[in-house]
């Protein structure tokens, strides 16, 4: 039987994908967000920022900003979830192009504080052109969502 | 163009850190209806392979423009909050192309607006995105 690999060469090889896939847009660099992984689970952080505000009154979270932080946790997840089994096959992943959002649904659900906001997404659907994605967003209390999202996507086609 | 509707849309943007950080404009305003652009912008980029900017930008750039044509409406609220916004993405925008947001508030109850908006590079034929939504009205100032 095949010895397992050691855990730091495993970390390491997911650890890089998963960094070379969100360095490599700059639009989510520009909102600061960044994924935490346990496994192949993603949790993604936007710490708060004063540009990320939209209603300097109450003040609150620019709805903007956070369309775009659950839209860009699903892309990462979908994206992350289709790279999965070639990345763990020690295959190159480098050249896989990214989902393209069909539609996206935000449910505001409570305004967003001044803090750092975290996102789960959930694939409920993904088919071999089109997927259906599910994310949540909280901040102080994981059961407090401050909004929740359903998108749908084109997958990338391997062969163009 | 009112003088109320003037001044909201002198500080729409300016009062806005997040729509100010994406450089957004407001170009026109008025009874129940708001234009705003935003240059394209490396750091908007969502797709670096293309250059294509990122949904998210739309988004942020629709749910402004929303935002604003509720301000403006005839019933003049004081306040407006986003509930719930759709989407739809009908192409790529081309890179290096200003995008022109245009929202129309067409109806609002007593707590509610209800908004379609949509979202146009160079070519305004073939819009980019589309949206529609509905927002909160805050009729009396709670301050």
């Amino acid at each position: 039987m095949k010895r397992p690999e050691p855990v730091q060469v495993i970390k390491q090889r997911r650890d890089a994908a998963l960094q070379r896939l969100v360095e490599g847009v700059p639009y989510i660099q520009f909102l600061g967000i960044r994924f935490d992984r346990r496994g192949d689970e993603l949790t993604g952080v936007m710490p708060y920022r004063d540009m990320l505000i939209g209603n300097p009154m109450l003040p609150a979270l620019h709805g903007g900003a956070t369309a775009a932080f659950l839209e860009t946790t699903a892309i990462i997840e979908l994206s992350w979830a289709m790279m999965w089994d070639q990345m763990e096959a020690g295959q190159d992943v480098a050249s896989l192009r990214l989902p393209k959002t069909i539609d996206f649904t935000v449910d505001y659900l409570r305004s967003g504080l001044p803090r750092d906001a975290y996102a789960r997404a959930r694939i409920n659907r993904s088919g071999r052109r089109y997927a259906s994605v599910h994310v949540e967003a909280w901040q102080d209390n994981r059961a407090r969502l401050f909004a929740q999202a359903t998108g749908h996507f084109l997958m990338p086609q391997k062969d163009g | 163009m009112t003088d109320r509707q003037d001044k909201i849309a002198k500080q729409f943007i300016a009062a806005l850190p997040h729509a100010k950080a994406l450089g957004m404009e407001l170009t026109q305003i008025g009874h129940g209806h708001a234009t705003i652009t935003m240059p394209y912008d490396q750091k908007l980029v969502g797709d670096p392979e293309t250059g294509v900017i990122h949904g998210g930008a739309v988004s942020a750039l629709l749910d402004t423009c929303g935002g604003a044509a509720v301000m403006v409406h005839d019933s003049e609220p004081v306040g407006t909050a986003t509930l719930d916004l759709r989407i739809d993405y009908m192409r790529p925008a081309k890179p290096g192309d200003t995008i022109t947001a245009t929202a129309e508030c067409y109806h609002v109850t007593r707590s509610v607006a209800f908004v379609r908006a949509v979202a146009c590079d160079a070519d305004t034929a073939r819009p980019v995105a589309t949206a529609t939504g509905a927002f909160t009205i805050q009729s009396t100032s709670v301050l």
